[in-house]
């Protein structure tokens, strides 16, 4: 048998109803595994063993109690961006060093009762701001398949975690790419659902209107299954949509019968996206749907600037409420203005002390029409070109291409280039931008110096079309091994 | 007229910023209750109201609804889709570091308060009715400053009067009235000692015949009607006197220091800040529900302005009658009922109200809602046809009505029982007549004598020897009748001729 952290969301669920083993048993094997590697990869920020032992044995008594569930007993870890009440949660910022929030995120609250295991919160950009995870206050995350170089960001810790086998899945967030290319990077699936799907409640806000949380899983079938208990509209989040959740995981058929696909073949491609667009084609056509060729990105050299002013604009006000008064980092001061300049000055990393100058730049009066305003125009541009192709009307149900231009570079390439840094994310913004569901699922691999690095694949659907998405990811997985493959862990002798 | 008022010779231009506290359950984001004052300091907070990180806030319908029947009220146009916004600035008491307002597309544009009345009646056009959240409060103590989050939140919306006001006396009505329309309609409790009601001046001078507008003077958080008259005043003659040295208006935003009775400068608009307005993520636009429009419509009743006119034009009651009878909803809706229940007398009603009852409920220290729980309308409407048929006399009648408020009794039960019912009695009254001009012969004597002034007092002691159960007006005619003609008729023509 398997050792109990291999296994799927869906093994370990059907392994416990069977009686096969507990939720107890499994959450120990995680605790074990995350005690003997998180060392030397940085994935979680804070493991609340005591807090995953007491919910691990009521998932127990619940499955005892007859109660069945996907979720029932299966342990997973937080981005520490979800709030969760009497658990600190610092967004991987000096700023909420201390912080115990007082309430649950929603999602939080909704694998509450699904009945999952929280291990404790993984590390992150600093307010998902970045997209190699260097950019935590707490050190970067390591790439499980090369510690020398990065996981992706902005949800690296989530990714890793996973990649590892340190918990079951993860959530992250996805603003700009930080859920699919963090999981391109460490060989996971990625899933960011459409804008609203996901309750947003006791989420650390980035950027309000791009920000999405998401599922990071071994397989797509295990996206389906966490989307199934965290999807749906909040009454707290007035931008989540009253949209039917579909059962996604049902909904897997293995087929894509009847599908068209756009195969975005980007301008700029090496022969390694050549080969992993090719061998999509294939897998897409065999599980039966019709692949035509698409120009990847309409607008390609206005996706980065754009987004990097609405996000930053966004954020500038979104940080604007940690002024160390009521809680977060806080430095005395003669007066407002030096106790906010010491606090924030201190409290905020380079990276989010930049953003946030730049989106007060990108709004101030006499700028604002034209960065923020020109921005919002380009991104309805972009919203309405996409929407054009994948629609009834435009003809595509799906746009799939690689995830991101190459696997995880070393660490620290760079850090010393912002705009190269805001370019990792070139593949994945419009999806944000039009608030489509995107997925990005390990597709084959690319010969790195240290062993083999994994390469993502991603499959962007129509608006609130997530079961699409999933069951093209599925159907991908289902003839495409990839998913399984492990990095080798070196682990400490103690470890099993 | 003595000219030393350095204002003469200059027109006071104002306009006005009122921020309004509207009566909801629950504050403008979040489910935390909406009544902060006198509330135990930060006791009526959550995560959305205190920006904590990850809350985010959802639009409170009912504050939508009172803008909406407000904004309808002042013949706004009520705009169906709009839109909040962030105004972005760091203070203490603002927990996000922004506050969620309307800026450029407010839930209501172009509407009007009118003022007085008849031909004095004028129109303040109001320029724009915006939707936003309250911030906290601050106290600044000796070694610390505290904050109170129990008013951040809160649902407010802020009223801007084009620069239509032209005296301190006028800003004050305009205030007056617009919080007497503010609890007509229900939407606030327009209290300016709870902060349900402040107000921001915008005043400039120009010489008077001068077309442009002067240079622009910002009096901020009034918060009496006095403040926003006497500050006006102050500035009026402080501005005045600048530019009769040759000076010009600085333009900048001063704060009003009541104990001194003066204005202070506090921030020049050139260092003012620039707010960043842009369109808040957290929030959906602000699209009016199917029917919400109709449903506040259905709740603007007959506005202030409007009953006040109609009880002058149709029921030909005076002006101020009708401006004290519409002072508040209860009184004037009080007036109405007890008018169904005696039609034929609207002028003695209205008589009666202004009169006895609001003397007596001023001494007692009563408001009108609990006196109509005591003297229902129709009791009152009784107790005035009682007089105006005579069955009772007028100073029966206040007396009665004072009782009637104290134990709730209807009139014609106490009268039955005290026997106060006018007697009717010739025989009885003329016997009083008699009595009283033979008990009072020098008056008698005075009066024949010229000094008519004693009639008065004659009267008097016949209504007295009845004890008060006469009709005057009877009286009068037989006291009179008695005295025969009077002397004043016959010298008035030997007095005209001597002069």
């Amino acid at each position: 048998m398997l050792p109990l952290w291999q296994l799927t969301v869906a093994e370990a669920a059907a392994a416990m109803d069977r009686g096969d083993m507990s939720a107890v048993d499994l959450c120990e094997a995680y605790l074990a595994r995350i005690g003997a590697l998180n060392d030397g990869l940085g994935a979680f920020l804070t493991v609340s063993a005591d807090l995953a032992r007491i919910q691990a044995a009521q998932a127990d008594a619940r499955r005892a109690a007859g109660e069945r569930g996907p979720l029932l007993g299966i342990p997973y870890a937080l981005k520490d961006l979800f709030v969760t009440a009497g658990l600190r949660t610092t967004a991987g910022s000096r700023m909420l060093a201390d912080y115990v929030p007082p309430y649950d995120a929603t999602v939080y609250r909704r694998l509450q009762v699904a009945g999952a295991v929280l291990l404790g919160k993984l590390n992150m950009d600093e307010f998902a701001m970045g997209s190699s995870n260097e950019f935590s206050a707490y050190g970067a995350v390591r790439n499980p398949w090369d510690r020398e170089r990065v996981a992706g960001g902005s949800s690296g810790g989530s990714a890793a975690a996973v990649a590892a086998g340190l918990c079951a899945f993860s959530l992250g967030t996805d603003t700009g790419g930080s859920i699919r290319l963090p999981a391109s990077f460490c060989g996971v699936t990625g899933f960011k659902p459409s804008y609203g799907r996901v309750s947003r409640y006791g989420m650390v806000a980035f950027a309000s209107s791009l920000d999405q949380a998401g599922t990071l899983t071994r397989t797509a079938r295990d996206a389906a299954l966490v989307m199934g208990a965290i999807a749906g509209q909040d009454p707290l989040d007035a931008t989540s949509a009253d949209k039917v959740v579909e059962g996604y995981a049902a909904g897997l058929s293995g087929r894509l019968d009847g599908l068209r696909v756009g195969l975005a073949i980007p301008e700029a491609g090496d022969a390694e996206q050549a080969q992993l667009l090719t061998d999509a084609r294939r897998i897409l056509e065999a599980a039966g749907a019709t692949v035509e060729d698409v120009r990847a990105t309409a607008d390609e050299a206005l996706i980065v600037p754009t987004y990097v002013v609405l996000v930053t604009a966004e954020a500038s006000a979104n940080l604007a409420r940690y002024d160390g008064i009521r809680y977060g980092h806080h430095v005395p001061g003669d007066d407002l203005a030096a106790m906010l300049g010491a606090g924030r000055g201190q409290g905020f990393g380079a990276e989010v002390r930049r953003r946030i100058l730049m989106g007060t730049y990108v709004l101030a009066s006499g700028y604002q029409d034209a960065y923020y305003g020109q921005a919002c125009r380009v991104r309805e541009l972009v919203r309405r070109r996409l929407e054009a192709t994948l629609s009834p009307e435009g003809g595509l149900d799906l746009i799939v291409g690689p995830t991101t231009a190459g696997p995880a570079f070393p660490l620290g390439a760079k850090l010393t280039d912002p705009v190269a840094m805001y370019r990792n994310d070139i593949y994945t913004i419009p999806a944000n931008l039009a608030g489509l569901p995107a997925i990005s699922v390990p597709a084959g691999f690319s010969a790195g110096p240290a062993g083999p690095l994994p390469l993502g694949l991603q499959i962007v659907g129509r608006r609130w079309a997530e079961a699409t998405v999933l069951r093209a990811a599925d159907a991908f997985q289902a003839r495409d091994d990839s998913w399984r493959r492990r990095p080798v862990m070196a682990t400490s002798a103690a470890s099993a | 007229m003595a000219t030393d008022n350095p204002a003469d010779g200059y027109e006071l231009v104002i306009g006005l910023e009122t921020h309004v506290q509207l009566a909801t359950a629950s504050k403008m984001f979040c489910a935390c209750a909406a009544g902060a004052a006198g509330a135990e300091p930060n006791s009526l907070c959550c995560p959305t109201c205190l920006g904590l990180p990850g809350a985010l806030p959802a639009t409170n319908a009912q504050a939508v609804a009172l803008a909406v029947r407000l904004g309808l009220a002042l013949g706004c146009e009520v705009h169906e889709a709009t839109r909040f916004e962030r105004k972005n600035y760091f203070y203490p008491d603002l927990p996000k570091g922004y506050q969620i307002s309307q800026y450029r597309r407010p839930l209501c544009t172009d509407g009007a308060l009118p003022l007085g009345t008849g031909g004095e009646r004028r129109l303040v056009r109001i320029e724009r009715l915006h939707l936003e959240e309250d911030t906290g409060k601050l106290e600044h103590g000796a070694h610390a400053s505290l904050i109170d989050y129990n008013r951040s939140g809160l649902p407010l919306v802020e009223i801007v009067t084009r620069p239509d006001l032209r005296t301190p006396d006028e800003a004050a009505l305009y205030i007056e009235t617009l919080r007497q329309l503010l609890r007509w309609l229900g939407v606030s409790s327009g209290r300016m000692a709870d902060g349900a009601l402040r107000v921001d001046v915008n005043c400039s001078l120009r010489p008077a015949g001068q077309e442009a507008l002067g240079t622009k003077v910002e009096v901020k958080n009034l918060n009496t009607i006095t403040a926003v008259r006497d500050s006006l005043v102050y500035e009026q003659v402080r501005q005045a006197r600048l530019l009769a040295a040759g000076q010009t208006i600085k333009h900048e935003t001063r704060g009003w220091l009541e104990d001194q009775g003066r204005t202070v400068g506090q921030r020049s608009k050139e260092q003012a800040a620039d707010y960043r307005y842009f369109p808040e993520p957290d929030l959906p636009p602000l699209v009016l529900p199917e029917g919400l429009r109709s449903a506040a419509a259905a709740l603007v009743p007959e506005l202030p302005w409007q009953r006040r006119d109609r009880f002058e034009i149709q029921l030909g009651l005076r002006a101020d009658e009708a401006r004290l009878l519409t002072r508040n909803r209860t009184t004037a809706d009080y007036f109405e009922l007890a008018l169904q229940a005696l039609p034929e007398a609207p002028r003695a009603l209205a008589a009666w109200m202004v009169g006895p009852l609001f003397a007596l409920l001023n001494s007692a220290g009563m408001e009108m809602e609990a006196a109509a729980a005591v003297v229902a309308p129709d009791a009152l409407a009784e107790l005035v046809g009682m007089v105006e048929a005579r069955r009772i006399g007028a100073s029966t009648g206040k007396g009665l009505l004072a009782r009637m408020l104290s134990s709730g009794e209807r009139a014609p039960a106490i009268v039955a029982r005290e026997g106060l019912e006018q007697v009717d009695d010739q025989t009885l009254l003329t016997a009083w007549v008699e009595g009283a001009l033979a008990a009072n012969a020098k008056a008698v004597a005075d009066w024949r004598a010229g000094k008519t002034g004693v009639q008065g007092f004659l009267i008097g002691a016949v209504m007295k020897a009845s004890g008060g159960k006469a009709d005057t007006a009877r009286v009068r005619a037989m006291v009179e009748a008695a005295l025969g003609a009077p002397p004043d008729a016959r010298h008035a023509a030997d007095s005209e001729a001597s002069e």
